[in-house]
């Protein structure tokens, strides 16, 4: 079965979700990333949607679920890469994506995510 | 070429094909890029609504015209349950940013016509269009 690949870099995890997700796959990876975090212990989750043309509800419901979890399992997640068209529709679709930092592109995810926990230290 | 076509909206992979057709029939009226991801991601709610919560059923994607403007139309049906309270599923209170009701409001807001017809018993019909 077709998994998203989840990389570990230092301290975070990278996602990178390349293809257009069906449900189940989405549901795969929140397990699958929910799993790393607590193995691996990171501290920060990348999640890099650029390769996204469509975000809709349930995809930006478990955005925010992969978020609330990892925070539960005391890690940050950005999001980054968000195409513009996909930010144009979430605003009108009324989704808030709450606890969800962004960020333009990976680089600068990390970066957020290092000052995030200083913030907390 | 044809001007419509229907699709089986049975599992969560044709979820996944109505929204490559959606996209693939939004670009044979050149509708831009904004309105096309509206348009592609309304599609793809109304699709999860009628697996969801109809059961399964179709979607009908038409080419159609008015006063000589262009326009792409999907109409949704399933034989489920249908809706109990239309009103009530079309109240803001209700969109798909908590998790909680079907995503109405929010699917209507990004397209240019949105009509609903549902009775507890007799299933759902949902037409959205977005004209060029």
């Amino acid at each position: 079965m077709q998994k998203i690949p989840i990389l570990g870099l230092r301290d975070l995890l990278l996602v990178t979700v390349q293809v257009d997700m069906h449900d189940e796959l989405a549901m795969q990876l929140l397990d699958d990333l929910t799993s790393k975090v607590a193995q691996t212990g990171a501290k920060g989750v990348v999640l890099d949607i650029s390769a996204l043309e469509i975000v809709d509800s349930f995809i930006g419901r478990m955005i925010a679920d992969i978020a609330a979890t990892s925070r539960v399992l005391d890690a940050d997640t950005v999001l980054v890469g968000m195409q513009p068209a996909v930010a144009i529709t979430l605003v009108e679709l009324g989704m808030e994506l709450k606890g969800v930092h962004t960020a333009l592109d990976v680089e600068a995810g990390m970066d957020l995510l290092q000052r995030l926990r200083e913030e907390r230290t | 070429m044809s001007t419509s076509v229907t699709l089986p909206v049975d599992s969560n992979e044709d979820v996944v094909v109505v929204r490559q057709e959606t996209r693939r029939w939004a670009g044979r009226i050149g509708l831009s890029l904004v309105e096309t991801t509206k348009l592609v991601t309304a599609a793809s709610e109304l699709a999860r609504n009628t697996l969801d919560y109809g059961g399964g059923g179709e979607v009908e994607l038409r080419l159609v015209e008015r006063e000589g403007r262009k326009g792409l139309s999907l109409v949704f049906t399933d034989e489920g349950p249908g809706i109990e309270d239309v009103e009530q599923a079309l109240q803001e209170g209700f969109t798909s940013g908590n998790g909680l009701g079907l995503g109405l409001p929010g699917a209507r807001r990004l397209v240019s016509e949105f009509h609903i017809e549902s009775n507890p018993g007799a299933g759902t019909r949902v037409e959205v269009i977005r004209w060029k």
